[in-house]
């Protein structure tokens, strides 16, 4: 089984309701590990505020930080290869890579429209 | 001691916390509790978490962060645990290592994330646990005194199974606010002991300590329902202050308070009616020193005030101005955005409201935005005054309105577990910041035009971490327009003076004007300079001849004093009034000290 490591920018929280407006990228996939997890995945997350000293030791990571700093983030390392940056995974693409068959239809990511100023009320 | 016997003291068990806002006098509560329980010959200890400490100066001796045996008080020691240091020193566990290693705004980034309330929360709980499941340092102490206690937030979250499971099993960080224990490395049979502990009736009595006022009795109030619901069940009321009877026949504005406590007492929320309860008196000093603390649980109330020479008003300090001096500042851009800042209960809401009418009596056209839950303040203003316009920010509204919203659209595929996970992250300090944060960015456009006055403000750390966000805004905007088409953020707003003035609120006394000075270095942190402080409820800028009042009223001097000397940049003094300054000619009287006319009296001090 493949082992799938995340670098997550700085978060208050990896569900992302710190943020201005709750990223629905961060819910989804909060849910969408825990389900990789119960399908035998090995997904590690590392969040920059809390451990940056994996970062630091992660030569691939560090390089990225240095040229593109934490707008790069996150980035997604499967068996130690740059597998993503900038997005997290879809749940179809985490099946993928795992060689699972492919999701049930209902829990791929609702095609919303994404969130831009946080305006809502 | 020959008083009579309080029931927050009556056979006290092992633990005793004691909770309530800061200046409501849970330090000097707690310090006569221990010194009490040791001249009963138990053998004590003292935790002071208050970061406004004074615990050392009372005893006349340094005791900071570790047990340090009390020589004035046989049996008693005394630690010290400042929330900002133990934050503080896990933040540089974390960055230390990487400073360097990583790209400076990296590691700035990292910084700015680990500076919120989350962090400082968790990281003096992790102290408290630290105390509550040393078995063997426990051994040598009847009673451990803490001056605080967790809140209800930090308890719910170290109860939460999902959490734990998240978070420590899998080793980690997966629930939100415990993150920052990420790099604390401490056991869960710790936090489970720490806990059982907490909500043990045989071994722990939390005492809420309230000022005799409606607003600080509801505040104990929710704090109350909150740990109740958590365990704590066994809790004591002690209110704190109260004007003694006898003193509201010396003077009217003594008199008035008493009517109001008197009143406030008898509008006690119903939760609170069944704790048993204890009242302090009002004393004439500040509760500093071994002996005035001793004092504290004996009756003899006006001690010292006697002496006073209460024929003149209390001299105001040099420097500081009315109220009607500021407004006239602001007044002078004809436009603009004033946020009143402050922690709760200072009255930032009357402060907005009375600048919001005094700027409209002026003629200028003012939108005024409170957070005032009863509105009895704000909601006439409209109608007696043109050009003032009212609307409501409810801080409890934003945030149940938001909760909802984030839950039934991010939420809204989660499982079970998820869920409960996502509600209890909503229930942080940072959701609350955020709700409001959007209903204000809402306000604030409309400073361009006219004035826009508001009680409600976020505070500097939100603002640096929105600005994350705000900048790359800035970035967007400046590539796809190719050239600077006016593209502001609120945090650019807040920025800049000419659009925005900031008048931080305290009240003249220790605690809340050290909590007012952490809010400024917050603020500054965030690039934002305060333009002026007020001072509120000052005994010595209103006028009294009650003794005990006059007294207090020269116990401000220093604090006023500190406040114009160390932290504002100018500074208005407003005076306590008897009467509850509702309506626009009430509010209109806080502009200037009644008394400001005898100015003509010789400067002697």
């Amino acid at each position: 089984m493949i082992t799938i490591q995340v670098f997550d920018p700085s978060l208050c929280c990896s569900t992302g309701v710190c943020g201005v407006d709750v990223e629905q990228q961060l819910v989804d996939f909060s849910a969408d590990v825990d389900w990789a997890r119960r399908n035998g995945l090995q997904i590690e997350r590392v969040n920059l505020a809390q451990q940056p000293m994996v970062f630091a030791e992660n030569e691939l990571v560090r390089g990225i930080l240095e040229r593109s700093g934490e707008e790069a983030l996150p980035v997604i390392v499967v068996d130690g290869k740059l597998a993503l940056t900038g997005r997290y995974p879809t749940r179809v693409e985490l099946a993928d890579w795992a060689g699972l068959p492919p999701p049930a239809r209902e829990f791929s990511i609702a095609a919303e429209p994404c969130c831009g100023g946080g305006e809502r009320s | 001691m020959g008083s009579p016997p309080l029931e927050f003291l009556t056979n006290p068990p092992r633990f005793l916390f004691f909770t309530g806002k800061g200046g409501v006098g849970k330090t000097s509560i707690a310090c006569a509790t221990a010194i009490h329980l040791s001249e009963a010959g138990h053998r004590v200890l003292l935790v002071s978490t208050d970061p406004a400490s004074n615990v050392g100066q009372v005893f006349g001796m340094e005791i900071g962060n570790t047990i340090t045996p009390v020589e004035s008080v046989p049996g008693l020691s005394a630690l010290e645990i400042d929330p900002q240091a133990a934050a503080e020193g896990y933040r540089d566990r974390i960055v230390g290592p990487v400073r360097g290693v990583l790209p400076d705004a990296v590691v700035a980034g990292i910084e700015e994330q680990l500076s919120g309330a989350c962090t400082t929360e968790i990281a003096a709980f992790d102290e408290f646990t630290a105390l509550l499941t040393d078995f063997e340092l426990l051994d040598g102490y009847d009673h451990i005194v803490f001056d605080t206690a967790p809140t209800g937030h930090t308890i719910r979250l170290l109860q939460l199974p999902g959490a734990w499971s998240g978070f420590l099993e899998a080793g980690k960080g997966d629930a939100s606010c415990l993150g920052p224990l990420a790099g604390l490395d401490k056991q869960r049979e710790r936090y489970g002991a720490a806990l059982a502990a907490l909500s043990d009736p045989e071994r722990t009595r939390l005492v809420l300590v309230a000022r005799p006022q409606q607003g600080s009795l509801r505040e104990v109030a929710r704090t109350h329902a909150e740990l109740a619901a958590i365990g704590l069940q066994r809790q004591h009321l002690v209110i704190n202050g109260v004007l003694p009877a006898a003193e509201a026949e010396t003077d009217p504005l003594a008199a008035a308070l008493h009517e109001r406590e008197v009143q406030a007492a008898a509008d006690l929320p119903s939760s609170l009616k069944d704790l048993p309860q204890d009242q302090l008196p009002l004393k004439a000093f500040n509760l500093v020193g071994l002996e005035a603390l001793e004092g504290l649980f004996r009756d003899d109330r006006t001690s010292g005030a006697e002496a006073v020479d209460v024929s003149g008003p209390a001299p105001a300090p040099q420097g500081s101005r009315p109220l009607s001096e500021l407004v006239d500042g602001i007044a002078a851009d004809g436009h603009g955005l004033v946020l009143l800042m402050g922690k709760g209960g200072v009255g930032k809401t009357t402060m907005a409201a009375a600048i919001a009418v005094a700027l409209a009596e002026k003629g200028l056209p003012v939108h005024l935005t409170t957070s005032d839950p009863a509105a009895h303040l704000s909601d006439t203003l409209s109608e007696e005054l043109e050009g003032l316009t009212v609307s409501r920010i409810d801080p409890r509204v934003e945030t149940e309105r938001y909760r909802q919203h984030v839950l039934e659209t991010r939420g809204r595929k989660l499982d079970a577990e998820g869920r409960a996970l996502l509600e209890e992250d909503l229930r942080s300090p940072c959701t609350e910041e955020i709700a409001v944060f959007q209903a204000f960015s809402r306000v604030i456009r409309e400073a361009g035009r006219k004035f826009v006055v508001m009680d409600t403000a976020p505070t500097g750390h939100t603002l640096l971490l929105l600005d994350a966000t705000g900048a790359y805004h800035r970035e967007m905007s400046r590539q796809m327009s190719g050239s600077g088409i006016g593209y502001t953020t609120p945090m650019m707003q807040l920025q800049d003076p000419a659009q925005t003035k900031v008048l931080i609120v305290t009240l003249p006394e220790t605690t809340p004007v050290l909590e007012a000075a952490r809010l400024q270095s917050d603020l500054q942190r965030a690039g934002i300079e305060p333009w002026a402080w007020v001072v509120n409820q000052s005994l010595a800028a209103a006028s009294t001849r009650s003794p005990l009042l006059h007294r207090r009223a020269i116990e401000e001097g220093p604090q006023i004093e500190r406040v114009l000397t160390q932290f504002a940049q100018r500074c208005g003094v407003v005076p306590l009034l008897a009467e509850e300054p509702v309506g626009s000619d009430r509010l209109m009287r806080l502009m200037d000290p009644p008394l400001s006319a005898p100015q003509a009296v010789p400067a002697s001090g």
